[in-house]
């Protein structure tokens, strides 16, 4: 479609001023942590680094860092084989009942943090607490987990459909077997999709808060919810206001990677 | 705001519980008796061997063991001391203490007033031997036998230290400088957008207590026991509030940069919100009104399920002990409840800005309670409110 | 023809047994695609339906039960009121009206603002720089949401960036309250819109924008006639995320919406003390959301999620 120069100036006016939005609210957490004051306020009376230092010593956020990347990694490891596995049954099979099984794989992200969140709480107690488990990290795994397959089933599913099976017909007239199709055929073609969908699912785990309130045990404290508990309090708001720069700086990191381990990743991703 | 941490507890309790539900609600749901009948527990008489390890759920800022940071720490002489490995959990509200507490994997809860009945009247809460609390004998006596730590002369708890719910107002705003909590009620209209309120059905008691001293028709007598007519007052009276409050504060971070910046110019606050405020420039003044005031008084209860008693009256000891009081009192920014710890403070002018032995400005304050049917006034031929029912007031309140 | 799940103990290479038991394996499971079909779906379905699923119809069940008012112990006692009052406590209908329209509000600015954001990351800037922007999109969805809010509570409150930035024109920022929230959601869930619409964009052939232009049509006539039906699905799939997710928040509005309550705001404050009552309320985001589903299916939305 060819646009007219007015057009296209506006185009790159109005995408300018959209990046723009997206950027400065980031901007503005890496400014508050340099911010004096232990309250929020605009603009900053100063600029220290001091808050640096202290958060450098604050063994309870890297404690709390630990747990969600744990958390992050058993959830994307559990929704990685379960996404697959879906992803397989709906774009290979014709089975009755293949529309409602795509539907429901969705329900677990769309329907609200806070309703999964009890549901999953109350059926853990029910079923775990006779048996004398109680809540821990383990139960917030299986709460990630849950949301986190749609993301990998979205990536895989797609990739799937955009390559036929004939590649694998063509393995195994060949004479590779089933198992052998797939490792040497349908592996490498869905690798980048199971990457992209696992790093948006670390993504979502380790930004999650709703679920894993409800499901976190005493002692299991994610990210998010150290700094939900310490944002509220003077003496350790100015150490979250860091924390929150830092994860800024390192969102950067997941990004890098995706860009040099897959090119097409960052652009063929679903959310 | 308060997004509680182990809804877990409620939602196991709910459920667990639902088919003996009966059976636990204990004395509170008693017929015709006069006040709470809580169930007939004991308390020590001597203390044993310490069992190694302590259950806590507190408040956050009440149990630290330096992992926040390294200089604050109490947990860890405790620990050295006693040889009682101390595993805390923090609640984010009353409710949330009093379902952890019915888990009965805790040993010890530093419950607020609203919470302390329920705990009591359940039987979750056992009586407190104050003998074998040695530094309990330097606790401020107007802390003491409270109704919110007490029933019929029997102590249920050590007390921790206490703050009140203060008027807070921008002193370049708010002119001439209010005297009363009409401010924010009758008068609020006048700040319309910029009046706060802290974000708790509890708050409920402050319109009672304001109506007590101007609406005496009412007969108000505890902000805590409202009958039916008394109660609809005050929820009137904080919906005609609402169309002038601008936010609803639960957190003091919150509060603190709403006046800084602005957005909130009068309403309630704590003491230690008002010193943060105005050490970071805000043009804030914090005062007890005419009316008197609100408050909260937080107590260390111990489980009548406890697994290590001895550990527990160990930390109740402890906590209260003049040394560590000072310093939690500080941090949390409260009254400390030993008198003794005054003398132990970094800021030696600490206990005079948070009146902690001042009779006379304690004598204002309407402790938070937790309502319930029988009216906590003494009142037998009405029934009052009970909190499920604020709660809900609440929701339509804020609409 | 096809494939397993990717356990590496399959690759005959790498596994202890001999290769004619695995090849044999292989065989059954070629000649027998239910076998192989139910393989596959057998521990997602248990995980899903038996897990998922099952705890939320055990605790919708509980929204017919009732509470002990001193204990707030659930008592299993059947009972319509909890549901009932949702039609009739006027102050439970305002607030749900109030939800669905924020989340409907938080769909259109996202899609909105997405379109022209997409189009230049899309169509008009470098293909060079293309993958970048999306790099770019995808960035604030590694910061942390709670971070992001709060950004947002100081860009708003009095004084603040939007004041700062508006006073010269005479304007000060909305304040906290609705508009606060709706602003605020909107930025968090934008990149979930960007994304599904930039790839259709993206995937849009060339020639059918040619071939609209070679029959005469103008860009103006081509983007409603060609490219609009074409991305319509996208904009579904992303909207699929902005509608429920804002529907279900409870934390942004309590940080930047002043006194403004959303139906999770009232889930949450019951769980405690009512958590039939929770129950019911938390009904009502589910059935909306189901509904809004089913109706994004028929687009085609789910499919291009």
């Amino acid at each position: 479609m060819q646009l007219s120069r007015g057009a296209r100036i506006a185009l790159r006016l109005a995408a300018a001023v959209g990046f723009a939005v997206i950027y400065v609210p980031l901007l503005l957490v890496l400014v508050n942590s340099l911010n004096p004051d232990r309250s929020a306020s605009w603009p900053p009376p100063g600029l220290t680094g001091h808050w640096w230092a202290v958060a450098w010593h604050n063994s309870g956020a890297r404690g709390a860092l630990w747990t969600s990347v744990r958390a992050g990694l058993g959830a994307t490891a559990i929704a990685l084989v379960l996404g697959t596995l879906i992803a397989f049954a709906v774009a290979r099979h014709r089975f009755f009942g293949r529309g409602t099984v795509s539907f429901v794989v969705v329900l677990p992200i769309a329907l609200p943090g806070i309703v999964t969140g009890i549901a999953l709480n109350s059926a853990f107690s029910t079923v775990l607490e006779p048996l004398g488990v109680g809540l821990g990290l383990f139960t917030v795994v299986v709460g990630h987990a849950t949301f986190c397959i749609v993301v990998v089933f979205n990536n895989v599913v797609a990739r799937l459909r955009r390559t036929s099976g004939s590649y694998e017909e063509a393995a195994m007239d060949l004479g590779a077997h089933t198992f052998r199709a797939f490792a040497d055929v349908t592996f490498p073609l869905v690798r980048s999709a199971l990457f992209a969908g696992g790093l948006l699912a670390f993504a979502l785990s380790f930004d999650e808060i709703v679920v894993t309130t409800f499901t976190a045990g005493p002692g299991v404290e994610t990210l998010p919810i150290w700094i939900f508990d310490n944002m509220t309090r003077p003496q350790q708001a100015p150490v979250v206001n860091v924390v929150a720069a830092v994860l800024v700086l390192l969102s950067v990191v997941p990004i890098y990677l995706a860009q040099r381990l897959s090119a097409d990743t960052a652009s063929g991703s679903r959310v | 705001m308060r997004l509680t941490r182990s809804i877990r507890a409620a939602v196991a309790a709910a459920l667990l519980l639902a088919a003996t539900a009966c059976g636990s609600s204990g004395g509170g749901g008693g017929s015709a008796s006069t006040g709470l009948n809580p169930p007939d527990l004991k308390a020590p008489t001597k203390l044993g061997k310490p069992e190694g390890q302590v259950n806590l759920i507190a408040w956050a800022g009440y149990v630290e063991d330096g992992s926040n940071d390294p200089k604050v720490d109490w947990v860890s002489d405790f620990e050295k001391q006693t040889g009682c490995q101390v595993r805390s959990k923090v609640a984010a509200s009353s409710d949330e203490m009093v379902k952890l507490m019915k888990t009965g994997e805790y040993d010890a809860v530093s419950a607020s007033g609203d919470a302390s009945l329920r705990l009591i009247a359940s039987g979750d809460a056992a009586p407190v031997n104050t003998d074998l609390v040695p530094n309990y004998k330097d606790v401020f006596p107007d802390l003491k036998m409270q109704p919110w730590n007490s029933v019929k002369g029997t102590a249920y708890g050590i007390p921790h230290g206490r703050g009140a719910n203060l008027l807070m107002y921008n002193t370049a705003k708010v002119k001439p400088a209010p005297t009363s909590w009409s401010a924010v009620f009758d008068g609020a209209s006048a700040y319309k957008g910029h009046v706060t309120a802290y974000d708790s059905p509890i708050y409920i008691a402050d319109a009672a207590l304001y109506l007590k001293a101007t609406k005496p028709e009412l007969k108000i007598k505890d902000p805590y026991a409202l009958d039916q007519k008394q109660f609809d007052a005050a929820v009137d009276l904080l919906k005609q509030q609402n169309k002038n409050v601008g936010e609803y504060w639960s957190d003091y971070l919150k509060e603190v940069s709403a006046f800084k910046s602005g957005d909130s110019v009068i309403g309630t606050t704590w003491q230690v919100i008002a010193n943060l405020a105005a050490s970071e420039g805000a043009k804030v003044k914090a005062f007890v009104p005419k009316e008197g005031s609100t408050g909260w008084s937080d107590t260390w209860m111990v489980s009548a399920k406890a697994k290590h008693p001895t550990c527990a009256y160990k930390w109740l000891d402890w906590i209260v002990s003049p040394k560590v009081n000072a310093q939690v009192a500080e941090y949390f920014g409260e009254a400390p409840a030993n008198a003794k710890a005054c003398e132990q403070t970094s800021d030696k002018s600490f206990c005079a800005t948070y009146h902690a032995g001042d009779t006379a400005y304690w004598k204002r304050i309407a402790f938070w309670n937790t309502p319930i049917e029988q009216c906590l006034d003494g009142r037998t031929d009405v029934k009052c409110v009970p909190y499920a029912k604020w709660v809900q007031a609440w929701t339509e309140i804020k609409g | 023809m096809t494939a397993t799940a990717p356990a590496p103990q399959a690759d005959p290479a790498a596994g202890p047994r001999p290769p004619g038991a695995v090849r044999r394996l292989a065989g059954a499971l070629h000649r027998r695609p239910r076998l192989r079909l139910s393989l596959l779906l057998a521990a997602p379905l248990l995980w899903l339906a038996v897990l998922y699923l099952g705890s939320l119809a055990v605790l919708f069940v509980s929204a017919f039960w009732t509470t002990n008012s001193f204990t707030s112990q659930v008592v299993k006692v059947w009972s319509t009121d909890n549901v009932r009052a949702l039609f009739t406590t006027p102050v439970y209908r305002e607030v749900i009206v109030r939800s669905v329209a924020v989340a409907l509000a938080v769909t259109v600015l996202c899609a909105v603002i997405a379109f022209p954001l997409a189009f230049f990351t899309a169509r008009v800037a470098r293909p060079r720089w293309r993958p970048l922007l999306v790099v770019a999109i995808l960035t604030p969805l590694w910061a942390s949401y709670l971070v992001k809010v709060y950004a947002w509570r100081l860009i708003l409150s009095e004084g603040g960036l939007a004041d700062w930035m508006l006073r010269p024109f005479g304007l000060s920022g909305p304040g906290f309250g609705l508009p606060a929230a709706v602003l605020t959601l909107t930025y968090l869930w934008l990149p979930y819109m960007i994304l599904p619409v930039h790839t259709a964009l993206e995937q849009l052939p060339a020639g059918l924008l040619d071939a609209s232009a070679d029959l005469g049509a103008r860009p103006g006539r081509t983007f409603r006639s060609v490219v609009l039906p074409l991305v319509l699905p996208s904009v579904a799939a992303g909207s699929v995320f902005t509608f429920s997710l804002s529907l279900g928040d409870y934390i942004t509005v309590q940080i930047v919406g002043g006194k403004t309550q959303l139906i999770g705001n009232l889930v949450y404050s019951n769980i405690e003390l009512n958590l039939p009552m929770a129950a019911a309320l938390g009904l009502v985001p589910v059935v909306v959301i189901v509904l809004y589903l089913l109706a994004m299916r028929r687009t085609g939305a789910l499919s291009s999620l």
